[in-house]
């Protein structure tokens, strides 16, 4: 069949904040999970400011590295793990995930959850990737990236258990964004 | 102080004339929507082969999403004011192969061009009867349906006696983690588009075309309701999955 043309995406605009969030909705397991890691951090516009009005998602395998297929992503009840969360971001334009360290993926790739960027002013959603990696992790799409590109991609240790990853839209140190083959 | 209406179409004309024909998405860069300004990447999109995570979705079912929750006229003890509609259409891939059994969100105005949402201080009534949220799952041929009241027009402050042309926002997971969008569907005939820098972000017409509802006198219902279709693309990466799932 012919390849149909996408429809164009549009901003969430500013008054998502009653219909997308959700009960827990950024909590993939609770904070007192045994297992649970947070990832956190600022959605930053231009001119270095947090964006208020921003939406994130992120999306990875299971713990044993599978990806999961299990209905219920809405709905925490606090025994099933899904692989996929949401977040709003606050007045100063943080965001917060409790969820578990991301299972690796297939050899010669490091660790990461896949995130999706929605925000007022953004025209359309936008794909980053946040790697737990170091130096030096071995990964074909990081090493690919200049050293200064591929810091964008990769978690910086907060405290015990707590990574933080900032989503910079625009400008000095802006994340690598990404559209796929 | 806002510019003016005049010098906002001024600009949106300039990008038309000097549009070269090439192009199917939105641009992330269009200084008319204002807000925009500090919020695109300058850099390029890195291209990169999908993981196998991103050629996966999140999964959905009844135990997330109620059938109830897709007629919006339904949520309060009283019918909401304004015109009842219907709004239909299908969901498919890049290949035209239907998205099934997935979420879709929308959210919207009430008749009178009000949001719920606390931000929205235009001096136009709540309707106590009208949220306006909703959500479904697809059927198997990636269909969804919902029950909702037109909106109407909005005013917001881009420039000038800036309007918003009526429009449902729509939230969409594809078969893959790369097809999620957010987008927004119009309605036929709408005086307000050509003054609209949103909807004008699409600066090709066919592609813009694509965010604009269908009257469908099929789906109007007699003594009941106004009927609309509109069927949404997602597309990703042509890759398969080569996980072997049966779970």
């Amino acid at each position: 069949m012919a390849d149909l043309s996408r429809t164009p995406g549009q901003t969430v605009g500013p008054f998502f904040g009653y219909a997308l969030p959700f009960s827990s909705d950024s909590e993939l397991v609770a904070p007192s999970h045994p297992d649970a890691i947070r990832l956190h951090g600022h959605v930053i516009d231009g001119a270095g400011n947090g964006v208020p009005d921003a939406l994130i998602e992120i999306w990875q395998r299971g713990p044993d590295g599978a990806v999961v297929y299990q209905p219920g992503s809405m709905c925490r009840e606090g025994y099933s793990f899904t692989g996929w969360g949401r977040a709003a971001t606050d007045p100063d334009g943080h965001y917060s995930f409790s969820t578990i360290m991301p299972a690796a993926g297939p050899a010669g790739a490091a660790p990461m959850f896949a995130v999706c960027v929605f925000a007022r002013g953004l025209l359309d959603r936008l794909f980053t990737r946040a790697y737990v990696a170091t130096d030096d992790s071995r990964d074909a799409f990081l090493d690919s990236l200049e050293h200064e590109r591929r810091e964008t991609l990769i978690v910086r240790c907060d405290t015990d258990r707590s990574y933080i990853f900032d989503i910079v839209l625009q400008g000095a140190g802006e994340t690598v964004f990404l559209k796929y083959s | 102080m806002l510019d003016s209406q005049q010098k906002l179409s001024a600009e949106i004309a300039e990008i038309k004339a000097n549009y070269a024909g090439a192009e199917s998405e939105v641009r992330l860069d269009y200084p008319p929507y204002r807000s925009s300004a500090l919020r695109y990447p300058r850099r390029s999109l890195q291209q990169v082969d999908p993981e196998e995570i991103e050629l996966h979705s999140p999964a959905f079912g009844h135990i997330d999403v109620d059938p109830l929750e897709a007629d919006l006229t339904i949520h309060h003890s009283g019918a909401p004011i304004g015109e009842r509609m219907k709004v239909r259409g299908r969901v498919l891939d890049g290949q035209g192969r239907p998205v099934c059994g997935q979420l879709v969100e929308v959210w919207q105005a009430n008749a009178a061009g009000r949001y719920i949402h606390q931000r929205d201080q235009h001096p136009a009534p709540i309707d106590p009867n009208f949220t306006g949220a909703g959500r479904c799952l697809t059927g198997a041929d990636g269909s969804y349906e919902f029950t909702t009241i037109k909106p109407g027009p909005y005013p917001w402050k881009n420039h000038q006696n800036a309007w918003r042309p009526a429009h449902i926002h729509f939230s969409l997971f594809g078969n893959q983690f790369i097809e999620r969008s957010v987008t927004q569907m119009y309605f036929p005939g709408d005086p307000l588009f050509d003054f609209d820098p949103i909807l004008q972000s699409v600066v090709d017409p066919s592609a813009r075309g694509l965010l604009i509802a269908k009257y469908d006198h099929a789906v109007t219902e007699s003594e009941w309701c106004t009927g609309y279709t509109w069927d949404i693309v997602l597309t990703g990466s042509d890759r398969t999955p080569m996980e072997d799932h049966n779970g």
